[in-house]
């Protein structure tokens, strides 16, 4: 979805380009301020508002119908379907009170937490023995801890399953929350190696003749210089467990210990009947969480895929 | 304070062999530059004394007690790198105290010795700051603050006035150098700058593709260069060298002659000779041979003049103004007494 206007945008960005250029060098200087004036709506924000149309509207669909009656979400041809005329909380109350979503809500929250915690611990670890320690073949573990991420989950949950069985562990949290960091970690892994190269090297030849062992230095010294990439890392852990899809629908089965994307899914669609407006509710709901993460975190995201540790 | 000794130290990165067995002794207290162009091995073995490089081969020992096989934070040394390398997440007095917390020192103790080191620096006012606060010169006091605050027997310092401009690179200069005659400790000191190495050490190392071409104190070395390469290396301008051969008693160099040192040493006659002369033993002389002058650049205090004599670009700097325009001659004569005689081959000098 969100790939489908970027060759409008840059076929309008050339078109532009080219007939703005022409015209430059006819004109002027006298025409520069208006070219460029058109020249930015035309390069960026036209495109950039395309973009934000793009990835707005099935929020703002998942919104709309949120709080339709069924009347007029059944009934297109007498009703507007991209406005409410009489909202209703009716889909909101039938979610959180005939349905378990609360305990979803939970459940959801404890496994991303708890796989986004145990995925970042064994990153750190295993990002700053490659990039820091340098032992013999550390490339190729790298390589290896790449190549696991490249197994497609929906291969991998089928030898998954038999060791969470023999484990004990299906139909439990920790069943998720001991197999997404098998996608998890090598993510995790690559983004936080990719993060302690930018920290200059002479900080932990310092700390080592300043009298600092290697925890200490990871302790003191890197992690807080880290803690941009750190989050970033856990941002995207978080959000790949919550959406997580495949393995909370392969390995739990009760629906009050389900995930909210497989619960909304399981629980909303009774036969081939689709509680439109619960289901959008309750993806409303369980997307919220995410989008306020990234509200608080944007920043260090941001700098942590783009910057590095500036002394 | 400790001495370093330094024994047939070999380093090899791989296959690749950078230091080819370097020896150096450094006295306690001394003050030692190792100085080289880029790529000559001197931080490597800086690295090594440090222990923050394995040493292929070779001892090295601080304070009478080999540490090859020693961690770095056990060497009781403090190093000072070229960029500072400041905890940035960390206040000036958090940087200072970093290594007495790792000793879990007790609080008055870390107080007293950071206030010792501040006042010494003069870094009282910016205790509570972040490195990011600071300019380029208090970054570099509060790196060297890092150092003293441990006490260590030894100084290392990795060119740390490069990051600097021309102007703070000669203030620091001279605080480093009263830093170690105030606090006496044995001090190694890497730069490629060798006015750096001249003005501050007690003994210089000149390296040069993984080896020491010449240690000693700096006049030694100026005085008395024992080859080519540290004869071009030390001195700013640089050595002049006019390459011919003896003939009956005198240096010829096609047209142009020269007077031979009072004591021209192992040079014997025909023997194909880099004649060597420093700009400022360079005098005006009536009688002496005419260069073809070519660019004048009075500073005030004396004027340097590039000419041309028998083919080479030769470098005169004077104390008299000199009023000859390019084109012109100037007729100048080295004095004997300070000439420098190389084998023009294998470039050891002769005299």
């Amino acid at each position: 979805m969100t790939d489908a206007p970027k060759p409008l945008s840059t076929i309008n960005a050339r078109v532009d380009s080219e007939v703005q250029g022409g015209v430059t060098e006819a004109e002027g200087p006298q025409m520069m301020s208006w070219d460029s004036h058109t020249r930015r709506w035309v390069v960026v924000y036209i495109p950039l508002l395309l973009f934000l149309f793009v990835l707005l509207f099935p929020f703002y669909w998942m919104g709309v119908t949120t709080f339709k009656p069924d009347s007029e979400l059944l009934d297109f041809k007498n009703n507007n379907p991209f406005w409410v005329t009489s909202p209703t909380l009716a889909n909101i109350k039938k979610l959180l009170f005939d349905t378990d979503y609360g305990h979803w809500l939970v459940t959801t929250m404890f496994v991303a937490v708890g796989s986004t915690f145990l995925s970042i611990l064994a990153s750190v670890l295993a990002a700053y023995a490659i990039q820091r320690l340098r032992f013999k073949g550390s490339e190729y573990v790298g390589l290896a801890i790449y190549a696991a991420y490249l197994v497609p989950p929906s291969i991998l949950f089928i030898p998954l399953a038999q060791v969470v069985f023999q484990l004990g562990l299906y139909d439990t949290s920790f069943a998720l929350i001991l197999t997404y960091p098998t996608f998890l970690v090598p993510f995790c892994t690559w983004l936080l190696i990719g993060y302690f190269k930018s920290i200059p090297y002479e900080l932990e030849e310092c700390a080592l003749i300043d009298g600092a062992s290697r925890l200490q230095i990871l302790r003191r010294i890197t992690l807080p210089l880290a803690v941009p990439g750190l989050i970033s890392a856990g941002i995207f852990a978080f959000t790949l467990s919550w959406n997580e899809f495949i393995y909370a629908l392969a390995f739990i089965s009760s629906t009050e210990n389900k995930t909210v994307p497989v619960a909304i899914l399981t629980e909303l669609v009774s036969g081939d009947v689709y509680h439109w407006g619960a289901l959008m509710a309750g993806a409303l709901l369980g997307s919220l969480p995410v989008a306020i993460f990234y509200m608080f975190f944007v920043e260090y995201y941001v700098s942590s895929l783009t910057g590095a540790v500036k002394e | 304070m400790a001495t370093v000794s330094v024994r047939s130290v070999r380093k090899a990165f791989g296959s690749v062999e950078v230091l080819h067995g370097v020896d150096v002794e450094v006295e306690d207290g001394e003050f030692v530059i190792l100085v080289g162009p880029s790529g000559c091995g001197k931080s490597t073995l800086l690295r090594m004394i440090a222990g923050l490089e394995n040493i292929t081969r070779g001892e090295i020992a601080i304070g009478g007690r080999v540490v090859n096989n020693v961690a770095p934070k056990e060497r009781d040394i403090a190093m000072v790198f070229q960029n500072y390398a400041l905890y940035p997440h960390m206040t000036v007095l958090d940087n200072m105290a970093f290594s007495l917390t790792l000793l879990n020192a007790p609080k008055s103790v870390i107080e007293e010795k950071v206030g010792r080191a501040a006042a010494i620096l003069g870094l009282e006012p910016y205790l509570a700051r972040y490195p990011r606060q600071l300019s380029g010169g208090q970054r570099q006091r509060v790196a060297m603050g890092r150092a003293i605050v441990r006490d260590p027997q030894v100084f290392l310092f990795d060119e740390p006035l490069s990051n600097l401009d021309a102007k703070l690179r000669v203030q620091m200069r001279a605080e480093i150098k009263e830093l170690h005659q105030r606090l006496k400790t044995t001090t190694i000191y890497v730069t490629h700058d060798q006015i750096e190495a001249m003005t501050m050490a007690d003994k210089i190392v000149v390296m040069n593709g993984g080896n020491v071409e010449q240690m000693g104190a700096p006049l030694e070395l100026y005085d008395r260069p024992r080859n080519l390469f540290v004869a071009g290396f030390i001195g700013s301008p640089a050595m002049n060298f006019v390459k011919g051969k003896i003939e009956g008693g005198i240096f010829r160099a096609g047209e142009v002659s020269l007077p031979l040192p009072t004591d021209p040493g192992t040079a014997r006659e025909g023997q194909p000779i880099v004649y060597g002369i420093r700009p400022e033993h360079l005098r005006l002389d009536p009688n002496g041979v005419a260069a073809t002058v070519h660019v004048t650049e009075p500073t005030g205090s004396e004027t340097q003049v590039i000419m041309h004599l028998a083919g080479s670009q030769v470098v005169g700097a004077f104390r008299e103004r000199i009023a000859e325009k390019p084109g012109q001659h100037l007729h100048i004569a080295p004095d004997p007494a300070l000439v420098h005689l190389f084998d023009e081959q294998t470039g050891t000098r002769l005299n």
